[in-house]
């Protein structure tokens, strides 16, 4: 017995020689660090190689990008752009109305900020709705819990350009939804043809392709509440609804506002399947900001650089917003807890 | 410290070879329709045991990275040493002028001159590359289904009218979904838009606002998609200007009228086979003339190649004549070498279809309007054409009326030339 244990340590030793040789080396300059810096100095040490990395590859390309938006013309360098200050959010900000698109000097802006606040309203209000039911489902004793777990969570592993692909297949004029319909004796509709319905599509296939995630989590929250408190609650005689509005929903409320942000955050962002699936049409009813972004910048066959830029540094401002507002409503929740 | 310089100055030069080219490596950036890849695969694997010294890499790539990411690379003083391209024009700034490079300029001007201007600058004699194959805009008609509806099929002076007629008649009688289709392009839309007498070009060279010509073939091609005789899948798939083709459709049998062009060729004789018969059948005519829309793809050489000697002899390789020939009668496409075109060509098909079609694209040649052969050599084509695909798709969607997509195409043109700066 000794002798496993002392064979165990001496492989420890070995393991962690290198380890303790590279402590002893550095042991000294970061002692005289701490003695030249104190506790805060070397907080900031530690943290120097994220904050580079955080700025190198976030702020330095925000400044850059604002930096763009702050010129015009064609040309892709910097220098070689004349700079027209606040030219290029004058021309995104030129309409005679903000609720009419068809008044703007850059309509399919407007277009696209319009058809994204409703894609948000929609997708983030039904994402979190079906996730909660799908995480409740998911909660209770159900025959092959895991392998309907998995089920749910399959289409998150899927490349956004292989979800937009099944969902087109499915979709199309003679794609398998309207084969099966066909099958049964109804008309086929050519769906993505349709304005309504190629929305409807593309809230669908963002929430069928990314519910998995937020259901795992809803249902890490709701594992993670105490059962004597629903015992509790039985022997008092409360009816389940009941239990789920004074139990489940309060104590679910730190896991549903990660949901609501990160939902949020993702919706603002939609670009990758709808570009396959719809590629923003039928005309531009599926023209979201980021597609509106990439178009302007890339794909035009003269390109905006400082427009593009410009109409991102707004979808970022929106962005920040709604994580400040996390940020507002995880301190005030942490407070509410408190008392 | 000098050590410590010097071990500074090789990781240096070491992460500079690194990331440049190596010297004698030539990459091509290259998409493809058909086969033409495998085809210059052989070619260029034949030029590599000519020439030891040179190694060609063949980058095969989608046309869509051709047109939104090569424009990118190129504008950073980037990419390939040589790409297939065909926004030839709008981008002749990033070409390298191969007249000083080649072994006989006299011989590129002599057989590619014709389309040198294409993939130029202004005013310049510079030699940039030569076109791969020369297209020709042009319908197809779906024979079998013709003949099984007993509609006939309308002769050569026949007008958009007419083939519209004949082909909703066809399709309702043999139940296929689509009567017509027009590529979701502005190149596809310009030939019947200049057979209605259009003209895009402004006195000062500069884009015209929209003429009569233009307007009332748009009008008549809204009305078309919103009865249903041209196929509005295709227009309505996408925003922006974004290019769908309907081949797929044609090919599948479910189209009786395509209006697309002479690269389709091999694509339907090698896909539809012995499923059908098809012709192609020219250009309809409008009230001014029976125009189509040449273009094409170049293969041009990059200004910014670290490589030009080794890039000009692979160039020399390709526009040879024996290899433009070999590469034409195997791909089935048109040369622009002259030469070579005078003395014709074997097209290795057993196909007597596609035979017949290649003829009737180059009979097709003869009836192009002056209009249609500057339009691929003019600067702001693409404008144009990107302007008018993103705003007709709209009018055909149904999002706005069609006389504020015309106000609009004007507005998106004009916006551009002004963030253009020329």
């Amino acid at each position: 017995m000794r002798t496993h244990n002392s064979g165990k340590s001496s492989l420890g030793a070995l393991v962690m020689a290198p380890i303790h040789f590279l402590m002893g080396i550095l042991d000294a300059p970061l002692r005289w660090l701490q003695r030249a810096t104190g506790i805060g100095g070397m907080a900031a040490f530690f943290l120097m190689p994220n904050m580079l990395i955080f700025g190198i590859f976030v702020l330095l390309p925000f400044f850059i990008n604002f930096a763009y938006s702050m010129t015009g013309g064609t040309a892709l360098f910097l220098p070689d752009r004349t700079f027209v200050g606040a030219g290029q959010y004058a021309r995104l900000f030129d309409c005679r109305s903000y609720l009419d698109p068809g008044s703007c000097a850059e309509d399919t802006f407007w277009t696209a900020v319009k058809n994204t606040a409703w894609f948000v309203v929609l997708q983030v209000t039904l994402m979190i709705l079906v996730s909660l039911v799908t995480a409740l489902i998911l909660n209770r004793d159900l025959a092959a819990r895991s392998f309907w777990r998995a089920v749910f969570f399959f289409p998150v592993l899927l490349s956004p350009v292989v979800v937009g692909l099944i969902w087109k297949w499915i979709l199309q004029r003679q794609g398998l939804l309207n084969f099966g319909l066909y099958g049964l004796g109804f008309d086929p509709h050519v769906w993505l043809n349709d304005r309504n319905w190629a929305f409807a599509a593309t809230i669908g296939v963002s929430i069928w392709a990314h519910m998995g995630f937020y259901t795992l989590i809803l249902l890490a929250g709701l594992q993670a509440i105490p059962k004597d408190l629903y015992e509790a609650a039985e022997m008092d005689g409360t009816r389940p609804a009941r239990a789920f509005w004074r139990i489940t929903l309060p104590l679910l409320m730190p896991n549903l506002l990660v949901v609501v942000v990160l939902v949020l955050i993702r919706a603002v962002q939609i670009f990758d399947e709808v570009y396959v699936l719809t590629g923003g049409g039928p005309g531009t009813s599926t023209l979201y900001l980021t597609q509106y972004i990439y178009e302007t910048g890339f794909a035009a066959q003269l390109r905006n650089p400082g427009l593009a830029a410009a109409a991102s540094i707004l979808m970022g401002a929106v962005l920040v917003v709604l994580t400040l507002l996390q940020l507002g409503l995880g301190r005030s929740e942490k407070k509410g807890g408190r008392k | 410290m000098t050590k410590t310089k010097t071990i500074l100055a090789a990781l240096a030069a070491g992460l500079l070879a690194s990331t440049s080219a190596l010297a004698g490596d030539v990459r091509i950036m290259w998409y493809s329709d058909g086969v033409e890849g495998e085809v210059l695969k052989d070619l260029v694997d034949r030029f590599m045991k000519e020439n030891p010294g040179i190694n060609v890499i063949l980058d095969n790539v989608s046309y869509s990275v051709v047109r939104e990411q090569l424009p990118v690379q190129l504008e950073a003083g980037d990419g390939p040493d040589i790409a297939r391209v065909t926004n030839l024009k709008a981008q002749s700034q990033h070409w390298l002028d191969l007249r000083p490079l080649v072994a006989d300029a006299a011989y590129w001007d002599e057989n590619f001159g014709a389309q040198a201007d294409w993939m130029r600058p202004d005013g310049s004699s510079q030699i940039s590359g030569f076109m791969t194959q020369i297209t020709l805009a042009g319908g197809f008609a779906n024979k079998t289904l013709f003949e099984q509806a007993g509609v006939a099929i309308p002769g050569k002076d026949a007008t958009w009218d007419d083939w519209a007629k004949a082909a909703k008649a066809v399709a309702e009688n043999q139940q296929v979904p689509f009567a017509m289709a027009l590529d979701r392009s502005g190149h596809r839309l310009t030939g019947p838009v200049l057979s209605y007498g259009a003209n895009y070009i402004g006195a000062d060279g500069k884009p015209a606002p929209l003429d009569q010509g233009t307007k009332d073939f748009l009008k008549k091609f809204i009305g078309w998609i919103e009865d249903g005789t041209m196929s509005k899948d295709v227009w309505v798939s996408a925003a922006g200007s974004t290019y769908r083709a309907a081949a797929d459709d044609f090919i599948n049998g479910q189209l009786v009228y395509y209006y697309s062009g002479s690269w389709q060729v091999p694509n339907f004789s090698t896909k539809i086979g012995s499923n059908f018969d098809w012709v192609a059948t020219g250009s309809p005519c409008g009230p001014v003339n029976c125009t189509g829309m040449p273009g094409g793809a170049g293969l041009v050489a990059i200004k910014y190649t670290k490589n030009p000697t080794e890039v000009a002899k692979v160039m020399d390789y390709l526009a040879r004549e024996d290899i433009v020939k070999e590469f034409s009668e195997r791909t089935l496409f048109l040369p622009a070498h002259k030469g070579l075109l005078a003395k014709g060509l074997d097209f290795k098909t057993d196909d007597a279809q596609a035979k017949e079609a290649l003829n009737a694209f180059v009979a097709a040649t003869g009836s192009l309007s002056d209009l249609a052969q500057k339009l691929p050599g003019w600067f702001w084509s693409d404008t144009f054409y990107g302007a008018m695909v993103t705003r007709i798709s709209q009018a055909a969607a149904g999002e706005m009326p069609v006389e504020e997509a015309f106000t609009r195409i004007d507005a998106d043109i004009a916006a551009k030339v002004k963030d253009s700066g020329l």
